[in-house]
């Protein structure tokens, strides 16, 4: 069965409770082992935050999860990632597909050098989306409205998404992200390019958005990993360079009472 | 443990103070007066090379030519001959020529076919015979008119002295002619044309698609690398080496198809328009694929990611971004390849391009010659009136590079604007 298959088994059966799950995941570049046994499950319509110091595995963590792992050559993944059950590293299973399932918003905001209306259309389009003309506005809108960015850019549609601020760029790519219809987004410290305003902005949206998507973060940032996400995973290196889970749990209890002493020290500070 | 260093304790080396401040910052101004100089001087020196260059060219295509006829055309008839029929035409002209000339023209073409007009220069030709007896370039025509002409009255009595730009439009237009003053490029022009039609119709489909693969598909093995390697060392490899392969393959081995054989041409050797164009196609390829490679290596990673990161194949990030991205700087290198095209002459030697051809190019299949192959030509031959076309032939080929790479540039404009 690929993923489409059971993707739509599952959501019209009632919903299961994780989005993704990794299991014993290890994960190589060339010879080095850049992540360690990672363990863990997404839960669905939540926002998980992955924090930790700089080289500890989580953004590379996150991009195993929907596959822009394998652009980078000599990558290579042990154990299993499941989404809906199934392991999306199977040799049956086109990462073409799993990245449209699962979505993704980069740390610097990368619209395409076209207008705002052809950014948010290349999804559909290459997707094999067929629709009327009226049929395209209204996803674009719809797209555009899911990332709160609508009102600033309805006027503007057909100029380049270059020309918009970084914070609102971030948001386009959101929105772009959005118009293939994903059911995770994954977000690589995506607002780590930004002023505080829009950071503000995407964060607020992130909150919006939680109701119809599963969002899995990669932040530096810990007031933000607080402030937004409902569970928090904590990454370390080992001896060996290599990343692993610390701590994994809901982030009211990993910021205030964490069972590990090293995430206790890094949350506080100490480190890091 | 860490000391904190007191600065006036023990001072480490000597970092200036005081006015040797000044004196400092005075000597590295003063050492970046001098390189900012150096660097002035070679442009400077550039500069001059081209105006000289320019200069040159310029000084033998234009200045007074000592004109001379055979017979004075008053001579030949009561009226201007413009106004004389056909028929009286023929007349004069069998007066004034031998009978056996007068009867192998009639063969070549009979004369009751030909057009009074060509009757008319068959006269000019044999029987006035205007001719050049002497020329001067543009300096000294400007400068020292008296002695020009008292040297032509000495020299050719019945000469006459008139101004002669040596590019004009008979000259663009005129095929090749062992007369200077009736030479034109007009054929060379068109065979520079055709030769790097199919140059760039083969050079640049080849070239980005080799670029693509090698870019956004080869991997990182051994033979890639090899093949790399290899295609960078192309590129440096002299040209006549290509005019050698050129020989080999197309002119000899593809004969049948370079000569035309193959499609029902019957008049025609290996050594054409279209084994030209393959030659210098193979010539220009390591640089168009090299040139590929960097602009597509230039479109920033993150518009792939974003491209892959929406569910895109390969094929669809590189078809919607990274050609499109690349596309400006793809073109730029394809003027690069296409000027280095239009100027190349040793490959074309090899190759076989006619020095002496009169008749216009009409298909792939025809005897060719280029302009620069006609400056080489001119230049080795003998009297200052094949120099004067030479450069005006050289006037013709950098007028023809400028506006090719107008158009390209133009072309890449607009592509940049677009975004």
């Amino acid at each position: 069965m690929t993923v489409a298959e059971i993707s739509s088994v599952t959501t019209a059966q009632t919903n299961g409770r994780y989005a993704v799950e990794l299991q014993n995941t290890h994960i190589y570049y060339g010879s080095f082992r850049a992540v360690k046994d990672v363990s863990l499950q997404i839960e669905r319509q939540r926002i998980t935050a992955f924090i930790g110091p700089s080289g500890c595995g989580k953004s590379t963590v996150l991009r195993a999860i929907n596959r822009m792992n394998d652009l980078i050559p000599g990558s290579r993944l042990e154990g299993r990632i499941l989404f809906h059950g199934k392991n999306i590293y199977d040799p049956d299973v086109d990462p073409v597909e799993v990245r449209r399932r699962i979505g993704m918003v980069f740390q610097k905001p990368n619209p395409f050098p076209k207008s705002i209306y052809d950014n948010i259309m290349f999804g559909p389009r290459i997707n094999g989306w067929r629709g009327t003309k009226a049929q395209a506005d209204e996803l674009v809108e719809r797209a555009l409205r899911g990332a709160a960015i609508w009102d600033e850019v309805k006027d503007k549609l057909h100029q380049p998404g270059t020309a918009l601020s970084g914070g609102q760029q971030q948001r386009l790519c959101i929105a772009r992200a959005l118009a293939v219809q994903p059911e995770v987004i994954l977000m690589d410290e995506p607002c780590s390019a930004l002023d505080p305003i829009s950071t503000l902005k995407i964060e607020e949206l992130m909150l919006e958005l939680r109701r119809n998507y599963t969002i899995i973060i990669v932040t530096h940032n810990m007031q933000q990993a607080s402030r937004v996400s409902d569970y928090t995973a904590f990454f370390l290196m080992d001896a060996d360079r290599a990343g692993q889970l610390v701590e994994y749990g809901p982030t009211e209890q990993i910021f205030t009472s964490p069972n590990d002493k090293r995430t206790e020290d890094y949350i506080s500070g100490r480190f890091g | 443990m860490s000391t904190i260093i007191d600065p006036r304790e023990r001072p480490i080396g000597y970092l200036p103070e005081g006015a040797d401040i000044n004196r400092n910052i005075a000597m590295r101004r003063l050492r970046g007066k001098i390189w900012q100089a150096l660097f002035f001087s070679s442009l400077v020196i550039g500069l001059l090379a081209l105006g000289t260059l320019l200069y040159t060219i310029i000084d033998d295509s234009f200045g007074y030519i000592a004109v001379q006829t055979r017979r004075d055309p008053e001579e030949l008839a009561d009226r201007p001959l413009e106004e004389l029929s056909k028929e009286e035409l023929i007349e004069i002209l069998r007066a004034n020529i031998s009978a056996g000339l007068f009867r192998r023209f009639d063969r070549d073409e009979p004369f009751s076919e030909r057009s009074k007009e060509s009757v008319l220069q068959l006269i000019e030709e044999r029987v006035i015979g205007r001719e050049v007896v002497a020329a001067f370039k543009l300096t000294e025509s400007l400068l020292e008119r008296e002695r020009i002409e008292a040297t032509v009255r000495e020299r050719f009595p019945r000469a006459e002295l008139e101004f002669h730009s040596w590019i004009n439009r008979e000259f663009l237009t005129r095929p090749m002619s062992s007369v200077p003053i009736l030479a034109g490029v007009g054929n060379a022009i068109l065979g520079s044309l055709w030769v790097i039609a199919i140059t760039m119709l083969l050079a640049i489909p080849i070239g980005v698609l080799g670029g693509v693969y090698l870019e956004e598909y080869a991997s990182d093995t051994w033979y890639y690398r090899l093949i790399e390697t290899n295609i960078n060392n192309l590129a440096g490899v002299p040209s006549i080496i290509y005019g050698l392969l050129g020989l080999a393959v197309f002119v000899r081995a593809l004969e049948p198809i370079t000569s035309g054989a193959a499609f029902g041409v019957t008049d025609s050797n290996g050594r054409t328009i279209l084994s030209a164009g393959l030659t210098m196609a193979l010539l220009v390829l390591p640089l168009m694929i090299i040139n590929a490679r960097e602009a597509i290596r230039a479109v920033p990673q993150s518009i792939r990611q974003a491209s892959y990161g929406l569910g895109a194949t390969k094929w669809q990030t590189v078809w919607h971004h990274v050609l499109p991205n690349a596309l400006p700087g793809i073109l730029t290198g394809t003027i690069l390849s296409m000027s280095r095209a239009m100027g190349e002459t040793a490959p074309l030697i090899v190759v076989g391009a006619s020095t002496f051809i009169v008749f216009y190019p009409d298909s792939v299949f025809d005897k060719f010659t280029v302009i620069p192959i006609q400056i080489y030509n001119w230049t080795s031959q003998p009297g200052a009136q094949f120099r004067s076309i030479a450069a005006a032939a050289i006037i013709v080929l950098l007028v023809t590079l400028l506006l090719l790479n107008a158009t390209a540039i133009l072309l890449r404009n607009r592509f940049k604007r677009s975004y």
